[in-house]
């Protein structure tokens, strides 16, 4: 008897419960990191844990590595003709024609991006002790040498470019794998990132993916009183890119969105709530960059809510 | 003194020699007939990238290309280079010391487009990135041999090209090579060193100078960064009343300020005049004019040496003019951009 085939939902079932640990996982780091140095980037951790859960957890094709990484200490800035420097990219694996590569850009979720590749093996455990010592490469603004790193963005808005020219060059050699760039949306403020989006889409970068956190907070505050972005997914549409708007904590509409073909360029809008699993932070609106506790009453409201999400 | 003009060396010149290196790039942003390109796109489409107007974007994506292997040559005017992606050149390209080869054309006060158009202070600027190398070339010989220089750098290489019709000064068979002076005369009353255009330019006032006993040490320059030229450092020790520096270039941050670093920290005690844009902007002009305006021309120079000299040379205004060996900013070059 032929049984009739079912779509297969149970791995994706499993593969969401997985991500959704990733997602808490980011969280639960984050915010035991900020307790016990009286601060840390709290809000980006809320937004990007589920965008950033999924992309490390299924979407990004990288080769293994085979155990968590140690972090090296820093041994220098590169130099002209010196070769001994290794990037943060080797958290991501052996690169290779069909692997994908990231590129992340808004270098200040290094708190973040360390813990995503905490929960995903890559990273040992204690790498986060290194995190803005002095000689470390576990730097607060991520820098190539940081983990998960392989290009210097922390002045905002130039990992797509950088990204399009290495799309390019994989484009000439005609390699199979995704270049993926994770961006946030306040560099939708920037001039070049608009030039890159035609410079995309004109040199037919099909490869070329971008997943950004639309948390619409920024230094200053929401991002709508300081300088406006939106209609965002209208303006990106209209240098030719294809791109897809989901809810940054759905998980399924993240991966699903990761999934579609396309000939053209592709951005996934994740619009996020930067207080979401950690409510106590909607108390410090209008300005959620930066997670610096008043005093020990704040600290001790907080190191409640922390055991309050580890249960 | 009469020399070879050579019209557009760098058009075939760099097609010849990209021919057996795939890994060179050429990206280009809106100025590739104006950058002597045109012909090179059309010799290897696959190689050209046109990226528009928006050089910060074109030197992110040449970082991309360098971090995969590629070697990006970008080909626009200098001005375009360093002054609006600033950001971009030292974050993108020049902290992770890519190969990068940005070759600026229309460098200092050699256009009429003005002060949009006039890098006058690039080399002060770029001087002060770590990792990046600064070449200057000053006649065709350089033009042609300034590719394997860039090419043997294992860095970012910022170029002050010259095209259009340039002079050949130099044999063809002694290239450019990086960081050595060429040695134009030996002398020990003056030492003068000269880049890019400036050496032709000094050159027709210097014979006229030694016919009139004067013993100048004449050293063209043509690395700007590094700038450890054992040879510089002898040539500065040996004047006795003093160094001129010549440059198309602010006399801040360039080729004379390069110089007075030196002689500060070697102590060697001569006057130093620097010859340039004395921190001023210029404007929209015919190079002659403008070098007259700016006294930074062969007359200037015979000033500059009679004032160190504390004598004067009788050299007159058409005697230098008999001199001139180019015709500048000629109407070979009719449309200014």
């Amino acid at each position: 008897m032929e049984r009739r085939k079912e779509p297969d939902m149970s791995d994706r079932a499993k593969e969401v419960v997985q991500i959704e640990k990733i997602a808490r996982g980011i969280r639960e780091r984050v915010l035991a990191h900020s307790l016990a140095n009286n601060g840390g980037y709290m809000s980006q951790a809320c937004s990007s844990a589920e965008l950033l859960g999924a992309l490390y957890g299924s979407i990004l094709n990288f080769s293994d590595v085979k155990e968590p990484i140690d972090p090296p200490s820093f041994i220098g800035v590169p130099e002209v003709g010196v070769h001994t420097y290794k990037t943060g990219a080797q958290f991501h694996g052996e690169p290779g024609p069909k692997f994908d590569r990231l590129i992340s850009s808004p270098a200040h979720y290094a708190l973040v991006i360390y813990a995503a590749l905490i929960e995903t093996g890559r990273l040992r455990e204690d790498g986060l002790e290194h995190f803005n010592r002095d000689g470390s490469t576990v730097e607060m603004i991520g820098a190539e040498h940081s983990p998960g790193f392989e290009t210097t963005t922390g002045s905002l808005a130039q990992a797509l470019s950088q990204a399009g020219g290495i799309a390019l060059a994989r484009k000439i050699r005609n390699e199979s794998g995704r270049t993926w760039v994770f961006m946030s949306d306040g560099e939708f403020q920037e001039g070049q990132t608009y030039e890159a989006l035609q410079a995309a889409k004109f040199h037919g970068l099909d490869k070329l993916r971008v997943i950004v956190d639309v948390n619409m907070n920024q230094c200053d505050g929401p991002m709508d009183t300081v300088m406006t972005i939106e209609p965002l997914a209208d303006r990106i549409k209209a240098f030719g890119w294809n791109v897809t708007v989901v809810d940054g904590h759905d998980i399924p509409a993240i991966l699903g969105a990761a999934e579609v073909e396309t000939n053209n360029p592709h951005m996934i809008l994740c619009y996020t709530d930067p207080v979401r699993g950690l409510p106590i932070l909607a108390e410090r609106a209008p300005v959620l960059h930066y997670l610096r506790f008043t005093g020990s009453e704040e600290r001790a409201r907080y190191e409640m809510a922390y055991q309050e999400m580890i249960k | 003194m009469s020399y070879e003009i050579v019209a557009r060396p760098h058009q075939q010149n760099f097609i010849d020699w990209a021919k057996d290196k795939p890994e060179v790039l050429v990206l280009s942003a809106d100025l590739t007939n104006s950058c002597e390109v045109g012909k090179w796109r059309d010799t290897y489409p696959d190689r050209f990238f046109s990226m528009g107007m928006a050089e910060q974007n074109m030197l992110g994506f040449a970082a991309g290309l360098a971090r995969e292997g590629f070697e990006p040559w970008l080909h626009t005017f200098s001005v375009f280079l360093y002054r609006r992606p600033l950001d971009q050149l030292q974050m993108s390209i020049a902290y992770p010391a890519l190969k990068v080869r940005l070759v600026g054309f229309l460098p200092g006060i050699m256009t009429p487009g003005g002060v949009t158009h006039q890098a006058i202070e690039d080399i002060a600027v770029i001087r002060a990135i770590p990792n990046m190398t600064i070449l200057e070339v000053g006649d065709a010989t350089e033009v042609e041999s300034v590719l394997d220089v860039a090419h043997a750098v294992d860095g970012p290489v910022y170029i002050r090209m010259l095209r259009g019709e340039v002079s050949r000064i130099f044999p063809k068979n002694e290239p450019f090579v990086l960081n050595a002076a060429r040695i134009l005369s030996t002398g020990s009353d003056i030492t003068l060193l000269t880049s890019g255009v400036m050496t032709e330019e000094a050159l027709r006032a210097i014979p006229l100078m030694q016919e009139r006993g004067v013993s100048i040490s004449h050293l063209h320059v043509s690395t700007l960064k590094p700038f450890t030229d054992p040879r510089i450092v002898a040539a500065l020790k040996s004047a006795k009343y003093g160094v001129i520096t010549m440059e198309n270039h602010s006399i801040i941050g360039g080729l004379g300020s390069a110089v007075a670093e030196v002689m500060a920290e070697r102590g060697i005690g001569v006057p130093l005049q620097r010859i340039g844009l004395a921190d001023t902007y210029a404007h929209g002009a015919s190079q002659k004019f403008l070098m007259s305006e700016y006294e930074i021309d062969a007359a200037a120079l015979v000033k500059r040496v009679e004032s160190a000299l504390g004598r004067k040379l009788n050299i007159h205004e058409t005697e230098l003019q008999e001199q001139r060996s180019v015709s500048l900013h000629s109407s070979a070059k009719a449309e200014a951009l």
